[in-house]
């Protein structure tokens, strides 16, 4: 392995125009265009099923339209030959059974029921703030424990790098316009998992050269703790983002928006790792004494005695 | 029997295996689940209705295996097809159920007791106010009621010359009520469940009132549904004389479509409900009508007893109820919203003549189809909803899709692996053996614990394993780093081994239980297929921490160990 040799926090000022326009962007997609919510959180019904040959998406908005389904949202899934139905229509006793009816009748097509789902609009709302009181929650004690373990400053940075990514995946995701499931905000908080972890173990490197070196002001400890721990932090990053790519690619339809969550996730967490937490440490003004081993008056007396 | 059908299977060519059989019933296996539910009625045709055939998934592990207390991964509906409900138990109805049972036992309390009143009635807030004329008589039955009732809270008013007598029920007896019927709901889910014989099926209480049902493997999901769903219950009430007060009858109409129109005026209280059955079987008239023969219990048996006895001559009803909901939309600001209203639906299904004094077992006629009565029997064995259950959520997942996604899932984690495997060894080589090794025992080790906890196999649970592919390298990583670091500042080979395990631990340990709470967290606001995620991300974390740091220690030693190495590949 190379050493590295950059100067981090020369390129902090630059780093961090680039993280305010991103969380600018996000910000503003989120409040102008919102999350589109998947079936999870607005409730509903969909249905997929799959056609033996390519499917008409126009025909089959027809025939539901026809059919007294009022709104249905109609788009492809994963393949040409799946559909997916989305009805705001509440629950009905065989729903499922009807659309598959509606969609077979007309045509001489094959249609085969994949999958159907209803959720209630209570169950929706609920899971929702669910969602956002444990993406809170999260934060709550990775910044109680970091605080514990580090020292408050630490904290500050470790939590504001996780908003940070959090914000921007959801951003993506807004701009986007792609869907906002389940399975995408678990892997919102696999993401606060990931980054974290990143973040700990170079904070846990900037604590100890700040303890070991004698000479150098903060920017230097830092900057050397950065380029430490690079090669560390660039090997789990590609090794993680290898078996995502796998994910993405070979996973199928029903997790690619857990596995493009947290891809982006991961590299937006590496980014920050590096330059939110050690730029908001800076900001902070970090310096030796806040990470003085605490001297224990007890301890000294103990070891005078004989 | 088992001959017969496997004749019947062989004439029709459905693949099947040697059928096993226990006491009381026969299990026949086919090889995929096109050729079961072809299997399913040539068998149900061969058979005829002494038997009930129903579709099942058993595992197919090797007896050896068994008797070492293995058993398959169980695996979630998403990847094995089925169906989910979430079901919401309608505790308000669950209150004005027992306020009704309540009303009728204090309407012969005070009769018996002599006590005379003008009438008792629901109030809003859900309490009872009974109108009295004289004073006395009113604090005689206020004195004579918080003796007999403590669980409700009496007082007294004065309003208009009129003497009104309020009860309410107690918070704790709220509560109780509320857990008496969700507990009696899971009972008779789960007896509806075991009905429909589906193997590994799920009824569990979810938060305050709810209850989730999963049926996995499952293939008929509207029978599923209308059985599990079904709210029917009975009631057997008199008819009112014709002198009766208006105050203390209701009128209600046939539910035959053959007697539109017609209605009957039968007394408010009631005899007994669907809840008293203790049995129910179908059976044939003798104009060839579907019935349902009836065996009560002995409370239910004695009630009716008396009732009948001394009603000899007088009609009798029986009440069919089913809660309903209607989900209407609105649009709201160009949005659709929806609006659900619950009603019920009362119809008499049978008004006959009491011709003597009726025991414990009797008939129910007057039913639409065998198909009816059937399920109308099976409901009554079952036992009925203590309160009215609406679906709000509903999942279902056919078998082809529960397949495909094994295989996506199998897929992704081969590849995923063989990614970093790949790249372990061009990077690290030697120590990317190390890693390598790691990295694979951590995965028999995570699916051996999964299993060990008997947690649930989803999608997004495989998800989770392949990230903690991409992740359980991470401590390799930063203990490799160290080492070499150490080697760098000239330390020699067998001090920086040493070192960089030492050193790297406290990192690790760190960053691994920061991550692990948020696991926990995921686990605890997830539900179904997320927490699916949450448990292999967690069990993920704590296995990769013992392989990287404990097997690899070990490997290493095992090679560069009692060894002086001038030069160390890393």
């Amino acid at each position: 392995m190379k050493t590295f040799n950059f100067d981090f926090m020369g390129k902090r000022r630059l780093a961090a125009i680039f993280s305010i326009v991103l969380l600018v962007v996000s910000i503003g997609s989120l409040a102008f265009k919102q999350l589109s919510f998947g079936l999870d959180f607005t409730g509903g019904t969909l249905i997929e099923v799959s056609y033996q040959q390519t499917a008409n998406l126009n025909q089959i908005r027809q025939q539901l339209e026809q059919a007294g389904y009022e709104k249905p949202v109609v788009q492809y899934f994963g393949a040409e030959t799946d559909v997916l139905v989305r009805l705001p229509q509440g629950y009905d006793q065989q729903v499922g059974a009807q659309v598959l009816s509606t969609l077979s009748e007309q045509g001489q097509y094959d249609v085969e029921l994949r999958r159907s789902e209803f959720v209630g609009a209570q169950v929706g709302e609920e899971l929702r703030e669910q969602g956002g009181l444990g993406l809170l929650l999260a934060l709550g004690v990775v910044m109680i424990y970091v605080a514990m373990r580090f020292q408050l400053k630490f904290s500050l940075g470790a939590v504001l790098a996780l908003g940070h990514d959090v914000l921007i995946v959801l951003g993506v995701f807004s701009l986007l316009g792609w869907n906002f499931d389940l399975t995408v905000l678990a892997a919102l908080l696999a993401v606060i998992g990931y980054s974290l972890n990143d973040t700990i173990v170079v904070s846990d490197r900037i604590r100890e050269n700040f303890r070991k070196m004698r000479k150098g002001s903060p920017t230097d400890v830092i900057n050397e703790a950065l380029n430490q721990t690079l090669g560390r932090t660039l090997v789990t990053s590609l090794t993680t983002v290898m078996v995502l790519m796998a994910l993405t690619v070979f996973g199928g339809e029903l997790i690619r928006g857990f596995s493009v969550a947290l891809m982006i996730g991961v590299v937006i967490g590496t980014y920050s790792s590096i330059y939110v937490a050690a730029n908001v440490l800076l900001a902070l003004g970090i310096s030796k004494e806040d990470l003085m081993v605490p001297v224990k008056e007890g301890a000294d007396q103990e070891d005078m005695s004989p | 029997m088992i001959k017969h059908v496997s004749r019947a299977l062989e004439k029709e060519g459905v693949d099947f295996k040697a059928p096993e059989i226990n006491e009381r019933n026969a299990l026949i296996r086919f090889n995929n689940s096109d050729d079961q539910l072809r299997g399913k009625a040539v068998v149900t045709q061969a058979l005829g209705d002494d038997y009930l055939v129903a579709l099942n998934l058993a595992p197919t592990t090797p007896d050896w295996l068994l008797s070492m207390a293995a058993s398959p991964m169980k695996l979630g509906l998403d990847l094995r097809g089925g169906v989910h409900f979430l079901l919401e138990v309608d505790m308000a109805e669950a209150v004005k159920q027992r306020m009704a049972v309540y009303v009728s036992e204090i309407r012969n309390k005070l009769r018996e007791e002599k006590l005379r009143y003008r009438n008792i009635s629901n109030e809003k807030d859900g309490s009872l106010r009974i109108k009295f004329t004289k004073q006395a008589v009113r604090d005689q039955a206020v004195s004579q009621l918080r003796t007999d009732y403590r669980e409700f809270l009496v007082s007294d008013s004065e309003e208009d010359g009129m003497y009104y007598l309020s009860l309410k029920l107690d918070e704790s007896t709220l509560r109780e009520i509320e857990d008496y019927a969700i507990k009696q709901n899971l009972t008779t889910l789960r007896n509806r469940v075991n009905e429909l014989g589906v193997a590994e099926p799920l009824v569990q209480r979810q938060g305050r009132n709810r209850i989730v049902v999963e049926l996995p493997g499952i293939q008929d999901t509207a029978l599923a549904k209308r059985i599990i769903g079904a709210t029917a219950n009975l009631e057997f009430r008199l008819e009112a004389a014709a002198d009766e007060l208006s105050s203390r009858t209701e009128v209600f109409s046939f539910r035959d479509k053959a007697k539109a129109g017609r209605t009957a005026r039968l007394e408010k209280d009631l005899i007994i409900t669907g809840n008293s059955v203790s049995n129910a079987a179908t059976g044939y008239d003798e104009n060839g009508q579907p019935e349902v023969n009836i065996t009560l219990d002995a409370k239910g048996g004695k009630l009716m007893n008396r009732a009948t006895r001394d009603n000899v001559g007088r009609s009798m009803a029986v009440l069919f109820i089913e809660h309903k909901t209607r989900t209407r939309y609105k649009e709201v600001d160009g949005e659709l919203v929806p609006e659900s209203t619950k009603y019920v639906e009362k119809g008499i299904i049978s008004l006959a003549t009491i011709q003597s004094a009726l025991g414990n077992r009797f008939r129910i006629t007057g039913l639409d189809s065998p198909q009816e009565s059937s399920e109308l029997a099976l409901l009554l064995r079952a036992g009925s909803l203590a309160a009215p259950i609406y679906f709000v959520e509903e999942r279902t997942v056919g078998p082809s899709l529960g397949q495909e996604n094994i295989e996506l899932g199998v897929k992704s984690v081969q590849i995923g692996l063989l990614l970093v495997v790949a790249f372990m060894l061009i990077y690290y080589r030697v120590f990317g053996v190390f890693a390598n090794i790691a990295l694979c025992a951590n995965l028999v080790l995570l699916v051996a614990v999964m299993s060990m906890l008997s947690a649930t196999l989803t999608l997004p649970g495989i998800a989770g394993i392949v990230l903690t592919v991409g992740m359980a390298v991470d401590a390799n990583v930063l203990i490799f780093a160290r080492i070499k670091e150490e080697l760098k500042n000239g330390v020699p080979v067998q001090s920086a081994i040493h070192a960089g395990y030492e050193r790297a631990f406290s990192t690790i340990f760190d960053a691994n239980i920061t991550t692990l709470l948020v696991a926990v967290i995921l686990f605890a606001v997830g539900t179904g297929p997320v927490k699916g995620f949450a448990v292999t991300l967690s069990i993920g974390i704590v296995t990769s921490m013992f392989t990287a740091i404990v097997l690899t220690r070990a490997l290493v030693n095992m090679t560069y160990g009692r060894r002086n190495i001038k030069k160390l590949h890393i």
